[in-house]
């Protein structure tokens, strides 16, 4: 082939707004590696985007099978994206067990790119084929491109220095680099990613940027593309922005409030799926005084977090689902002795181990009401990875304003998917820092449970401070001097202290603000789901139907203007990721009738589904 | 206590009226920890008590210091917490054998093997008080409770054998009404680095009266109690007659006559091998018989909160102090025009 050829080879790229691309293989085969690259060098280039990486629970899974394919799927845009995509335009399948997992999501028509070496008998039986989708016409209704990834892995990386059969590890970066040239993807970021990662000329970096370019030039020399794309950088607000992961944004939100707090931070975790991350985020910032402490279990984690709020650090603890339930005792201690507390529940499928990896919304009303005795607490949500900054550090500031632990409710899908965050200007954060109590001028003993008039938080004197040492613990307290009491009056009294002190932070936060058009309906969402819920209503709306979205934060308190938002409608709409559990509180708080979306499949909800809903309701029909 | 002493007992005593049972071992303690805080150039607002739930529990109410009556078996996990935000305080747990050894067994472990800056007291009563009666894990077997009708047929924990299985730093056994010997044992984890275990045993003389009476009788007592003495061989009885040897088959008493005091062991609470502690540990399995007491083991290990300080110390001298504008731009960044 002349070089002339190669050029006449080369299409014009065509211009796209938008595309759906799912790196699949086994979950040896690097394929969260090759998405979460791809994604890199798509943030840089400035296309908006959104990602959901989706893999199985084992690290090593059966090689070859369905249950060990792990995925990445990122949508980017040259418009302003609020999620993952509902469907891929582009599957990229390393095996038949990929492809067999995820071809159903396809769009019909969508392009197929698959490494052929892999669709031997072996794999085919293992996928459970019975014959070779590649031959028995299976793909007719896509646009399948092949290439025999595993043998130009192989001889691209002959010279690097790695042998054997260790070469095929890098065939992840061979696929991710004939990606980056059908979606024209520049490739100097992986390649200055390699360097980083693996050193440069290391034997597993040069075969790493080798098969890359083998990949990437593959492209260019077949003649099996009739077409490469090109999505335009996103017309995003203007500023600096990052791609930034939702567990590490929730991890710089913890550090900035402390820096806000003037406090250090303390975390203590015990690891778990999805929360771990944040725990290896915090760890790494020593520099900043932040103590990460890794703790003997869940208990000891939430323990030595309020250990540390009793000395009068900035705390938290991270957990997931089964962890929660673990701390449940200790958090009804922090809310009686009324000490600063954040709680960061990543919420996962359920009940019990349940679906590890996967999201879920179902933690809502053990968040709520998961303690023993009446024991009320403030919950905060976020949305979405880029959210989940400014979620922690709201946190941080009631618990600290309020002297009360707060649950920050989080999941798995905003855990570890990343989309672009426009950075905040960190000195314009406000001070959210609270005085530690001071010896009374006066020479009054030191009452730790004298109440401010306007937060009825209680004040906080620190282990140090001469003057006011005093005892706290899990009896019951009297009103005016904290000691332990018995009396029936007093219980009864301080029951409702706790209740009205979070019941009062209602006036403390924002009114839920309401995007859209009409009275006929409002969708009502809290947590992950903004993003569908938020492109499914304006698609309606670009259609001519009016229709309303309102998305909370606060699940408790709840905002003040709630009750009259929700009585502007005629019909409310809740899509959640669980049985209808923010469905319940409404209903229980406003006695008006909801009507609830619930898909409870480990997966977000996807902006189709809620338009289907929403369009039956306006045309008078039930919802599934 | 001089007339210099900065402190007197009364001034770590609060407020709160006392409310363990008459003639309960509990107040022998608490006297002895008033007197030992009482006698130290410490700021009273430094001492930071934590406990669990039962009896021992109720102790930081009694304490006019920082204070924290928390969770039933978590008090190591909370006081870990206060320990390592502010290696500056002296943290005291308070817990008993049902608090620290079944329901929070798992936070002690932790505790200890980390070498946290705690000083750990375990009020060893063999019974459960607050429940009104019930064994323990440091029961007797055999022991007839409300839940054990026909005898308990748990096998007991050793506490020293344990935390010396734990990786613990010190080691010590104490009797509740020997105030001198507390305090000296207070005083000894006290001054140690780290994670201190006290074993302290504590008479419960309304569910488990005279669980102790071998070394507290006084015709028994001399015979029973065989006195820890660094640097000295480990001898005992009311003339001394009765010694102790270890060998490979472990420890055990012997008569000193018959071995003649040269081949008496030689106690060394610094020894880095846990191996003849933890044997000294089994000659007894309980306060039967002949029991050791006194400081089983006091080796230097770095402490968790002082490693940590450390570590973030050199990591603002490599790093510089944390900058949150460059922290968010880490990942890097780009820039959209208006």
């Amino acid at each position: 082939m002349s070089d002339e050829t190669l050029t006449e080879a080369k299409p014009e790229p065509q211009q796209i707004e938008d595309v759906v691309i799912r790196f699949a293989g086994d979950s040896g085969d690097g394929m969260q590696l090759a998405g979460t690259q791809f994604t890199a060098s798509s943030a840089l280039f400035g296309n908006d985007l959104a990602t959901l990486p989706n893999f199985p629970a084992e690290i090593r899974a059966p090689a070859g099978t369905i249950a060990g394919v792990s995925s990445f799927q990122v949508h980017i845009a040259d418009w302003d994206v609020l999620t993952p995509g509902d469907s891929p335009d582009c599957l990229v399948a390393m095996n038949p067990a990929a492809l067999k997992a995820h071809l159903h999501d396809l769009v019909k028509g969508g392009l197929l790119i698959i490494n052929s070496d892999a669709f031997e008998d072996r794999n085919l039986v293992k996928a459970g084929y019975e014959t070779n989708p590649l031959e028995d016409g299976s793909l007719d209704a896509y646009q399948v491109i092949t290439a025999p990834m595993d043998e130009l892995t192989k001889i691209a990386v002959e010279d690097s220095g790695v042998k054997g059969r260790a070469t095929l590890r890098s065939k992840n970066f061979f696929a991710l680099g004939l990606m980056s040239w059908i979606y024209q993807r520049p490739l100097d970021p992986v390649i200055e990613w390699i360097g980083s990662k693996f050193g440069t000329d290391t034997p597993v970096g040069n075969a790493n940027e080798l098969a890359l370019r083998a990949g990437y030039n593959f492209g260019i020399t077949t003649e099996s593309f009739h077409k490469t794309f090109v999505i335009k950088p996103a017309s995003l607000p203007a500023g600096e922005y990052t791609n930034v992961v939702g567990n590490t944004a929730t991890a710089w939100g913890l550090v900035a409030a402390a820096d806000k707090a003037k406090l250090p931070l303390f975390i203590g975790s015990y690891p778990i799926t999805p929360a771990t991350t944040i725990l290896e985020e915090l760890a790494r910032h020593k520099n900043f005084g932040v103590k990460s402490f890794q703790a003997e279990d869940e208990i000891a984690g939430i323990g030595s977090a309020l250990g540390a709020a009793f000395a009068g650090r900035l705390a938290v603890t991270t957990t997931s689902g089964p962890g929660l339930a673990l701390k449940s005792e200790t958090l009804s201690l922090a809310l009686m002795i009324e000490l600063p507390l954040i709680v960061v529940d990543i919420q996962r499928g359920g009940p019990s181990t349940g679906l590890p990896t996967k999201v879920e919304q179902s933690d809502l009303l053990f968040a709520m009401y998961g303690r023993h005795g009446e024991s009320p607490l403030p919950i905060v949500s976020t949305s979405a990875p880029s959210d989940a900054f400014d979620a922690a550090f709201e946190a941080a500031r009631i618990a600290l304003k309020f002297m009360t632990p707060v649950i920050l409710l989080t999941d798995g899908y905003i855990a570890t998917s990343s989309e672009p965050w426009r950075l905040p200007d960190v000195d314009a954060l406000p001070d959210i820092s609270v005085p530690f109590a001071s010896v009374d001028e006066d020479g009054d003993p030191f009452l730790p449970y004298l109440r401010d008039p306007i937060t009825m938080a209680r004040p906080w004197a620190i282990p140090g401070q001469a003057g006011m040492e005093h005892r706290v613990g899990g009896l019951e307290k009297d009103a005016t001097t904290g000691n332990v009491s018995y009396d029936p009056d007093n219980h009864e009294t301080m029951t409702h202290t706790r209740q009205d002190k979070i019941a009062r932070i209602a006036d403390d936060i924002p009114d839920v603000s309401v995007h859209g058009e009409g009275d006929e309906l409002l969708v009502l969402g809290w947590g992950s789901t903004y993003g569908a819920i938020r492109t499914a209503v304006n698609r309606i709306t670009r259609k001519g139907r009016p229709v309303a979205h309102a998305h909370l934060r606060y699940l408790n308190p709840m905002p003040k203007n709630l009750g009259e938002v929700l009585g502007r409608y005629k019909q409310v709409l809740i899509p959640e990721i669980n049985m209808g559990q923010l469905s319940r509180l409404i209903r229980a708080e406003f006695l008006i009738p909801t009507v609830s979306f619930n898909r409870i499949q480990g997966q977000p909800m996807r902006a189709r589904e809620i338009e289907t809903q929403i369009n039956k309701l306006l045309d008078g029909e039930d919802v599934e | 206590m001089t007339d210099t002493a900065r402190y007197q007992r009364s001034d770590f005593q609060t407020d709160q009226e006392v409310r363990w049972c008459p003639g309960c071992g509990d107040y022998t303690i608490l006297a002895s920890v008033q007197t030992y805080l009482a006698s130290l150039d410490i700021d009273r607002e430094k001492h930071v008590f934590v406990s669990g739930i039962g009896c021992s529990s109720r102790f930081p109410y009694y304490m006019n210091t920082y204070g924290m009556h928390t969770v039933h078996g978590r008090a190591p996990a909370i006081a870990t917490g206060i320990a390592t935000a502010n290696p500056e305080l002296t943290v005291w747990v308070i817990t008993g054998d049902g608090d620290g050894l079944s329901i929070g067994g798992n936070h002690l472990i932790h505790a200890l093997r980390r070498n946290m800056n705690l000083n750990i007291l375990l009020f060893n009563n063999q019974i459960y008080g607050l429940t009104k009666g019930q064994y323990s894990p440091t029961s007797e077997v055999g022991k007839k409770t409300k839940t054990s009708p026909s005898g308990s047929i748990d096998r007991p924990f050793n506490p020293v054998s344990l935390a010396l299985g734990s990786e613990a730093a010190f080691v010590a056994r104490t009797l509740d009404m020997d105030r001198n010997h507390t305090i000296a044992m207070l005083k000894a984890m006290h001054e140690h680095e780290g994670a201190g275990l006290l074993e302290i045993y504590q008479n419960c003389n309304v569910f488990n009266d005279k669980a102790f009476i071998d070394l507290t009788d006084k015709d028994t007592r001399d015979d029973n109690r065989i006195w820890l003495e660094d640097g000295k061989p480990i001898v005992f009885g009311k003339n001394n007659e009765y010694g102790v040897v270890v060998d490979h088959e472990g420890a055990r008493v012997i008569e000193v006559s018959d071995v003649g005091l040269d081949n008496v062991h030689v106690h060394h609470a610094d020894n880095p091998n846990p191996s003849v502690a933890f044997a000294l540990s089994r000659i007894s399995q309980g306060p039967y018989g002949p029991t050791p007491l006194g400081v089983f083991r006091n080796v230097k290990v770095p402490s968790y909160g002082k490693v940590l300080e450390q570590q973030i110390a050199a990591a603002q001298e490599a790093k510089g102090p944390g900058d949150l504008a460059a922290l968010i731009r880490s990942r890097g960044t780009w820039t959209v025009d208006a």
